[in-house]
Order: C-alpha cells, then sequence, then structure tokens
C-alpha cells in the first residue's frame, strides 16, 4: 500500500505542477509526435458501402502505438519521483518498447517482464527493448503471459520498493493506475475532438476500439462519454466466445484481480482462467475496471470477434488502404467492417488505430500458411 | 477467550513464542495435506496457517506458487479447504488461521464464506490483496462470525500507517520482516527489532513476525522479539521434496518450534 499510495500523492501533486504539465507537452509534441491525424479511410469507406470511416492514427506515434503517451507521462512522474530503476510488464510488447524507449530517454534502467510464450511470438519488440537498453525478463509462472508478468512485476516491486517505479501499461492494477493511465491516454479523445471540429465541425456519430487492458479505448472514449456518441468496444473473441478468448466483459463475472475489481475470466471457485487471442496485446483474463462500469451503466456496448475476423480485416486493411494495423486493432476494424454498411453514409465513425502491425507479421503469417 | 487467544497466553504461560507453520492447503494432494495438518499439533504448532491456493499469487515466491499450482492440479477448492478443516476441527483445538487472496473469497461470497468457515472451525484469515482501505465489506461480515481478520504489517507500512493498520486489528498483528515476497530473502533481528518496538506503541495484541524466516536459529533469534515466529516456505519445500511424508514434515517442524522457547 505505501508504494500506491506515493504514486498517488505523487501524481496528484504533479497535476497541477505547470513545469511538469509543460514538459509533457513538450514531449508528446516532439518525442511522440503528437498530435496523431485524423484520417479518413476513403477506400475502406467506398468498400463497405455505408458510414464513413475515419481512423486515429496512433500507430504513427512514436515507437508505433498509443501505449507511449502514457510511459512519457508516467516517466516523468518516476523522475519527479527520483526513482531511478523502473519495471514494467508487457503482452505484446508495445508496452514494453515504449517503456524501454522512455527509460532510454530519461536514462533509467530498465527491466521488462514478459511472458514466455509471448517473447516466442514477439521476437522483434524483444529485440528493440534489448536494443534500447531493456533487460527483458521471461516469466514462466502460470499462464506465461500478460497477467504472468505482471504479478512477477508486482513481486520485483514489493521487493524493490525504495528505488523502483512500476510503470503500468494499462487501465487495470491497483488505483491509482487505472485513473492516471486514462488520463495520460485521453490526449487521444481530446485531440480527436479538436480535428472533428477543425474537419467537419461536429462530434462523431460513433466511435470503435479494441479493449484488452482497455487504455486505447478509454482514451478514445473519455471525453466523449458525456456526449450523444455511440461507443463499442471489441474484445477478443480468440475461437469464438463459447470456446478460448480473452472477452472479460462479454464472458466473465465480477472478480478481484491484481489490486482492482472488474470482470474476470475465471472458474466457479475464482481462479484466474487463461485468456487466448491471436493478439498477445488483447490476451488479458481481466479489464479496466473503468469499462466494467461503462459496461454496467450501458454506456458502452461490448462486443467480441474472433481471431478469423481480425484477420480478415487486417488484410482487408492492408490492401485498401495501405496500412499494416497491429492485430490488437484489428478487431476494432473487424467491428467496422460489421457496421459500416449499414449505416448512411453521413455517419462518421471513428475507429482508433491504436498501434501498427509489423510486429504482428510473423503471427498473421503462421496463422496464414506462410513460412517467412 | 477465543482460541487464538488462549494459544498465545499458553505461550506466555510456558515464556516461548507461539510457532505458526504454514502449509498450503490441498498440497501435495487433499488427503495428505490433512494428513500433514493433523501432525502439526504434535509437532509443535500453537496455531496454524492454511494457504488457499489461488492461480496468481502475487505476494508469494516459486516455492508457495508451485505448492498453489500443485494444490489446483489436485483439485483443490475453498469448499474442500473449509471440508478439511472441519475433519481437523473433529480431534483439534489448534487454532487456524486461513491465508491467501481476496477473490476465491469474494467469489465463494462472503456471507457464506464468514458461515461457512466458522463452521468449520476456521479462527481468523489474512488476506494478502485486501489491506484495510478495502476490507470494509469483508471484515464485519468475518468478525460477525467470530473470525479474526489478520492484518499484515510492511515494513514500509511502519512510518505512517501503523495507527490505521492497529485500529481494530483482530487476533494478532502479522510482521512481515523483510520487503518483498515469501520465501526470499533472509530477515535479520537486528532490522525489526526498532519496527516491533513501533508496532507494541499502538497494539495490545500479539505481534507475529513471518516471511524469509527459515532455520531453527532464525527461529529462535525471533522468539525474544516477537509473540509469534510463522515459518512457511520451509516447510513447504520440505512436503515438496518428500513428497508430503508426515514423519520428515513433523520433525522438521518439532525442530523449527523448539527455537520458539525463550530462555
Amino acid at each position: 500500500m505505501p508504494c500506491i499510495l506515493e504514486v498517488e500523492r505523487e501524481y496528484q501533486a504533479s497535476k497541477t505542477d505547470t513545469a511538469f504539465k509543460a514538459e509533457l507537452a513538450d514531449l508528446l509534441e516532439h518525442f511522440v509526435g503528437r498530435p496523431s491525424p485524423l484520417y479518413f479511410a476513403e477506400r475502406l469507406t467506398e468498400y463497405l458501402g455505408g458510414a464513413q470511416v475515419w481512423f486515429k492514427r496512433e500507430d504513427l506515434n512514436h515507437t508505433g502505438a498509443h501505449k507511449i503517451n502514457n510511459c512519457v507521462g508516467q516517466i516523468l512522474l518516476a523522475r519527479r519521483m527520483g526513482k531511478k530503476r523502473i519495471i514494467a510488464e508487457t503482452g505484446a510488447g508495445q508496452h514494453g518498447v515504449a517503456t524501454a524507449t522512455v527509460c532510454a530517454r530519461f536514462g533509467m534502467e530498465c527491466i521488462i517482464y514478459m511472458g514466455a510464450r509471448d517473447i516466442e511470438r514477439q521476437k522483434p519488440n524483444v529485440f528493440r527493448m534489448r536494443l534500447l537498453g531493456a533487460k527483458v525478463i521471461p516469466v514462466t509462472s502460470g499462464a506465461q503471459t500478460l497477467k504472468d508478468a505482471m504479478n512477477e512485476a508486482l513481486r520485483d516491486w514489493v521487493t524493490n520498493v525504495a528505488d523502483t517505479y512500476y510503470l503500468i501499461g494499462t487501465v487495470a492494477g491497483p488505483h491509482p493506475f487505472p485513473v492516471m493511465v486514462r488520463d495520460f491516454q485521453r490526449v487521444i479523445g481530446d485531440e480527436l475532438k479538436i480535428q472533428m471540429q477543425e474537419r467537419l465541425g461536429r462530434l462523431p456519430d460513433s466511435l470503435i476500439a479494441s479493449v484488452g487492458g482497455g487504455s486505447n479505448a478509454i482514451g478514445l472514449f473519455y471525453p466523449f462519454l458525456n456526449d450523444d456518441v455511440k461507443i463499442w468496444g471489441v474484445e477478443a473473441a480468440g475461437h469464438g466466445l463459447d470456446k478460448q478468448h480473452a472477452a472479460s466483459l462479454s464472458k466473465g463475472s465480477p472478480g478481484v484481480l491484481h489490486g482492482c475489481r472488474t470482470y474476470l475470466l475465471q472458474t466457479v471457485d475464482g481462479q484466474i482462467d487463461e485468456a487466448h487471442s491471436i493478439s498477445a496485446g488483447l490476451d488479458y483474463p481481466g479489464i479496466g475496471p473503468e469499462h466494467a462500469w461503462l459496461k454496467d451503466t450501458g454506456r458502452v456496448e461490448y462486443v467480441g470477434i474472433t481471431d478469423d475476423e481480425a484477420l480478415s480485416a487486417f488484410q482487408a486493411t492492408c490492401k485498401l488502404e495501405g496500412i499494416i494495423p497491429a492485430l490488437e486493432c484489428a478487431h476494432a476494424l473487424a467491428q467496422v467492417i460489421k457496421l459500416a454498411p449499414a449505416l448512411p453514409r453521413q455517419h462518421v465513425m471513428v475507429m482508433n488505430l491504436s498501434g501498427r502491425g509489423d510486429k504482428d507479421i510473423f503471427t498473421v503469417a503462421g496463422a496464414l500458411g506462410f513460412d517467412l | 477467550m477465543s482460541r487464538i487467544d488462549s494459544a498465545f497466553a499458553r505461550c506466555k504461560e510456558a515464556n516461548r513464542a507461539a510457532f505458526i507453520p504454514f502449509l498450503m492447503g490441498g498440497d501435495p494432494s487433499l488427503d495428505m495435506s490433512l494428513a500433514l495438518l493433523n501432525a502439526l499439533p504434535n509437532a509443535g504448532a500453537d496455531i496454524i496457517e492454511i494457504g488457499i491456493p489461488f492461480s496468481d499469487p502475487m505476494a508469494d515466491g516459486p516455492v508457495i506458487q508451485e505448492a498453489g499450482l500443485r494444490a489446483l492440479a489436485a483439485g483443490t477448492t475453498l469448499e474442500k479447504v473449509l471440508a478439511m478443516v472441519a475433519q481437523f476441527r473433529t480431534a483439534h483445538a489448534t487454532p487456524i488461521v486461513l491465508m491467501g487472496y481476496l477473490n476465491p473469497v469474494y467469489v465463494y461470497g462472503y456471507d457464506k464464506f464468514a458461515k461457512d468457515a466458522a463452521q468449520a472451525g476456521v479462527d481468523g484469515i489474512i488476506l494478502v490483496d485486501a489491506p484495510p482501505e478495502e476490507a470494509a465489506e469483508i471484515e464485519p461480515v468475518l468478525s460477525a462470525n467470530g473470525i479474526a481478520f489478520v492484518r499484515l504489517i510492511a515494513p514500509t507500512s511502519v512510518a505512517d500507517r501503523l495507527p490505521l493498520l492497529a485500529k481494530g486489528a483482530q487476533g494478532y498483528l502479522y510482521y512481515i520482516s523483510i520487503t518483498g515476497i515469501t520465501g526470499a530473502g533472509s530477515a535479520t533481528p537486528q532490522m525489526i527489532e526498532t519496527n516491533l518496538a513501533e508496532i507494541r506503541k499502538v497494539t495490545t495484541l500479539p505481534v507475529c513476525v513471518g516471511f524469509g524466516i527459515k532455520t531453527p536459529a532464525d527461529v529462535a533469534s525471533f522468539a525474544g522479539l516477537a509473540d509469534g515466529v510463522v515459518v512457511g516456505s520451509t516447510i513447504v519445500k520440505k512436503i515438496a521434496d518428500t513428497d508430503g511424508d508426515v514423519a520428515q514434515v513433523s520433525a522438521l517442524v518439532r525442530s523449527l518450534a523448539g527455537g520458539c522457547q525463550r530462555t
């Protein structure tokens, strides 16, 4: 508890620190490359023949995904707290790469915990982290994926709490992380609001984002929660919602994991189940607690997309738009492909293209039967 | 007087610290675990902590993680752990304190758990990931059923959280002798003497120490400072190494318990 209380104290203090805010804004602009473009997906729109499809291009951020937004915020917080050693968990490796990047930028020691199975699935990102000076520690306990990496990072943190900061990558974990990570990611939705005003002079009609832990989705959704905008969150339905999947909201039940109460994939005895998704970044048996709230209040509609649906959306986006999307957001793209044809042309649908898919080409090649 | 209070009172009278062994419920199997449990009182256990296995034990080192996985593979559930305690209770009065994580208890249901646990003869529970700030829903339900919610105190909590942790605490306070996970590092008496003195300023409850205590000599060095000494990983490792051999595990527990006698 003292470590997370300290994070909360410092985080609250940073919110009114003008120097902190100015440095964060500067980093977001010149290091991350924000604002990220709002892009009209013209050929995909034509192909689907319905709603206008727009992408918020988080894939064009430095390091290739939205994860960096949160990392620059938290690394400034860690420095403010006088911490020298940064630990993080990673699933697909995007958060690990983003963390290793900010650690290199600020000269901090960086330890990344990553499930041994994910290390196998995401070799390019593992190498990237090592190039950036991070030490990648394989986690061989449990299912050897994201939740186990998080367990191991928590074990490290309680052991080395004096000099260590745990840079959590998603809107889960103990308070204040779900709130803080949301606040660092809401720049996505805040920018979109401004860009929409400039481009179309109005709000979008609907928003769509993929949900693993839920950070890119909450970043897009949060500034629109009180607006008249339909919102879809897309979970990984893996092999199907009645088979192996990672759809904590659609198929999970309430529980407590990693310091938050939320929907979990678990047995009737409260043991956490293994999640499955073709996308390592969605392979988490829990979900940020704010998404659990948005589901319960009905504000956001959560749906599932299977591995196969995501794969075909992945290929469609490559060919129609010249964009290789991350497998995570291929799930959101598949939902766009399902919804857009039935909607009128004046309907403006914005999907968070949260990361680029270069890291996934080996997985996709394997799934499509190519040997690279 | 509760069974926990009586145990500490008896130990005090005999001029020794309470010896508190930990074993994982259902490790290596439910039957063998019950046999081990039944042997502990005669081997010198004053109070017994039984782990509730959990798939994601984030405060545990490898030894207890693996014990939990063995127990789960053997089909252990919280319900079966309670049934094991009930069987133990037909022959023994030694207090039983369950230790684990919140989720299995949350899913079981707080009311049902408190009633079933009390019925089975459980005396207390330690929930690693339920700090007092988050325990408002479960703590009153437990105490209404006579189950002590035993609180953990980390070394990092001593500076400013002691009043909060001590207020309304029940059974005993469990001081974590190292910053870290179970079975890691080694605790030294010098490190904790000052902190225990601070804790005693805010409570009249017995204060026990655990985490990182491995040998009879370790136990002896803490017995003069604390009201009780907990040993977990060393015993769990012996259970793993001997595949749950009752005689060998009892011999280890007896030698560890011997360290509790003050001179």
